[in-house]
């Protein structure tokens, strides 16, 4: 238990993907120009993380590894798939996005309409296919490859919402012109990342 | 005053609409304002309900930090003295020889009046070093952008060298200043608008770029060949990292109170700090909410870290009021996180926020290995959350206002 907690603690603050790793950029600044947005693709990002790492934990153990496939017959154990990592990490992302995105247009319009082409692109977001390729990286389980799916989501999603709220505070500051809009964004995610800095050392 | 009144009414044609230095205008209006209250009266109707401005608002958080100023000058001189009469050795460094050739004095941990002066030889190049170079900044931006050259200012670039620890090459401190008030404040637009507090974005900008000269056990106090006698110029908290509570004895817990300590040298006194923090909350100024949020924050995690325990972490079995004595913790409570523009807005968010930097502190200090000091970070931290607190407040309001009144 307390393996797992420190886990979630470990990707939420310490390692978080969006202000440690940069991961996820591109839809961390262009999504975070409301706070209501920013929570509804945060929430996108939380699930697509917890059902996608998982997934790709059995793929690559199941599958991919070298040996993997030894299951099936002991003449295959020397194949080694390694090669297919990426194609399926991201089919299997792609395939998931495509759910979500389906029951965002059925159940939630106003806001499959708020994310609009930023939950398609949640497919290539750096930060899902991040999280699979940390997890081969690191020999997890699935256990506690769904423990770090859902702590990265949580980390994205936290550092996403709390960007939108200081991004809705600057439409009462004055902002150099040439600053105004995606500039801002970036001095604002580099002092995110200063106060991130907090925890950066902690060893779980 | 009547003279300069008359010398400024006389030079205000000059930089008014038309006038030669037109463009100079926030130049005359922050000398004219610092002397004089503004003429300007509101015309029709208005909600002003006090005659405080933003001016007078800043002055007085400088007035309260009046203690904390006169005690980083002795403490610097008295910890320095005090290593001297052990096995340390001058530096030589300008300031060192200034004291110990030019002036003919000797370091004497009794003399007070010595120690301040020796103190004061530390303290004033650093603060003088903030206030131009930052000055000069603001000032460029004021006239550039054509805003007006606020008090705020003179905040930052006192509660910034009170932050510093009295070795800090003064190249240091110019860069902090800049990187605090141009990144930190003047991207945003001037006082008001910006999200951290410019004063910790400038010290966490030296901290992170030039960790030699702002942490580890040399840069505290004001003398050379520290550890020579088995003396240790490291801050409490860093020895209680070390050892835990073997270092921290009742005579400890006094000396931080008052603020016989090694540490940046504004930081060391909870004592000064609790005067300070006196005056403003009795003005109404600092947030008593921020205040009470950043001590229950403490008491509650550092009790939850001492039930909890560690048999590796000396850290874990440090009781709560020896976290608020020792290191930036009481600077940072009273002058810090009531900075009323980085701090939560709402008055119940601002308890949110004050027990988030509380909890954050004390985390910071004990799990994090890295750092043996956490309020900047912690302040840093809360800082980036401050308008996310808000929001969830602004919203709940309006929920509840709309269910009272039937809308909807």
């Amino acid at each position: 238990m307390e393996h797992y907690l420190s886990i979630l603690a470990k990707t939420i603050f310490v390692e978080n993907m969006a202000l440690a790793f940069f991961l996820g950029m591109c839809s961390f600044l262009a999504v975070s120009k409301k706070i209501e947005t920013a929570i509804g693709l945060g929430g996108a990002v939380i699930f697509v993380l917890a059902v996608t790492t998982p997934i790709n934990n059995l793929i690559y153990n199941g599958l991919l590894k070298e040996g993997a496939l030894e299951w099936i017959s002991p003449s295959l154990a020397d194949v080694n798939l390694e090669f297919l990592t990426f194609l399926t990490f991201i089919g299997s992302i792609a395939a998931t996005v495509q759910v979500v995105e389906m029951a965002l247009d059925k159940f939630s319009p106003a806001l499959y309409n708020a994310l609009g082409v930023f939950l398609p692109l949640i497919a290539v977001n750096c930060a899902i296919l991040g999280a699979s390729l940390f997890m081969v990286e690191r020999d997890y389980d699935f256990v506690e490859s769904t423990v770090f799916g859902v702590g990265n989501g949580i980390g994205w999603a936290l550092a996403v919402v709390a960007m939108a709220a200081l991004r809705e505070k600057m439409r009462y500051s004055n902002v150099p012109e040439g600053l105004r809009g995606l500039g801002m964004a970036f001095i604002l995610t580099g002092l995110m990342a200063i106060g991130f800095m907090a925890f950066s050392g902690i060893q779980l | 005053m009547d003279f300069l009144r008359k010398a400024l009414d006389r030079l205000e044609p000059m930089f008014t609409k038309g006038g030669e230095f037109e463009r100079l205008y926030p130049l005359y209006e922050a000398a004219d304002t610092i002397h004089f209250s503004p003429l300007d009266r509101a015309r029709g109707t208005s909600h002003v309900r006090d005659g405080l401005d933003l001016k007078r608002l800043m002055l007085t958080v400088i007035a309260a930090l009046g203690p904390c100023i006169i005690w980083a000058m002795y403490n610097t001189g008295y910890q320095a003295a005090l290593a001297v009469e052990g096995a340390a050795t001058r530096l030589d460094t300008w300031q060192d020889i200034i004291f110990y050739d030019m002036l003919r004095m000797t370091a004497d941990s009794g003399d007070i009046i010595g120690c301040v002066i020796h103190g004061a030889i530390y303290f004033l190049p650093v603060y003088i070093t903030g206030l131009a170079v930052g000055g000069i900044i603001e000032a460029t931006f004021a006239v550039v952008r054509r805003h007006e050259i606020t008090e705020g200012f003179l905040v930052t670039s006192m509660l910034f060298p009170l932050t510093l620890p009295p070795t800090i090459p003064l190249w240091q401190v110019a860069l902090g200043i800049a990187f605090g008030v141009i990144i930190g404040k003047e991207v945003f637009g001037g006082v008001g608008m910006n999200v951290l507090n410019p004063a910790l974005t400038g010290r966490a900008f030296l901290f992170f770029a030039y960790p030699a000269q702002i942490s580890g056990d040399q840069v505290w106090i004001a003398a050379d060949n520290l550890t020579a006698d088995g003396y240790s110029g490291a801050t409490y908290l860093a020895k209680a990292a070390e050892s835990g509570m073997a270092t921290l004895t009742d005579e400890v817990w006094w000396n931080g109170f008052f603020g016989l300590v090694p540490g940046s040298m504004g930081e060391t006194s909870a004592f000064c700090a609790l005067l300070g923090a006196g005056i403003l909350i009795f003005t109404q100024i600092g947030s008593w909410r921020t205040m009470f949020g950043v001590l229950a924050g403490t008491v509650a995690t550092a009790a939850l870290l001492n039930w909890v325990g560690s048999e590796t972490n000396p850290m874990f079995e440090v009781p709560w009021y020896f976290h608020v004595v020792l290191g930036g913790w009481a600077f940072g409570a009273v002058f810090m996180a009531t900075d009323p523009v980085s701090s939560a807005f709402t008055e119940t968010g601002k308890l949110i926020y004050g027990v988030g930097i509380g909890v954050m502190v004390v985390l910071v200090r004990v799990v994090n290995p890295a750092y043996p000091e956490g309020m900047m970070l912690a302040i840093l931290f809360m800082n980036i959350f401050a308008p996310l607190i808000d929001h969830f407040f602004v919203q709940a309001n309006i929920k509840r206002r709309q269910a009272r009144y039937g809308v909807q």
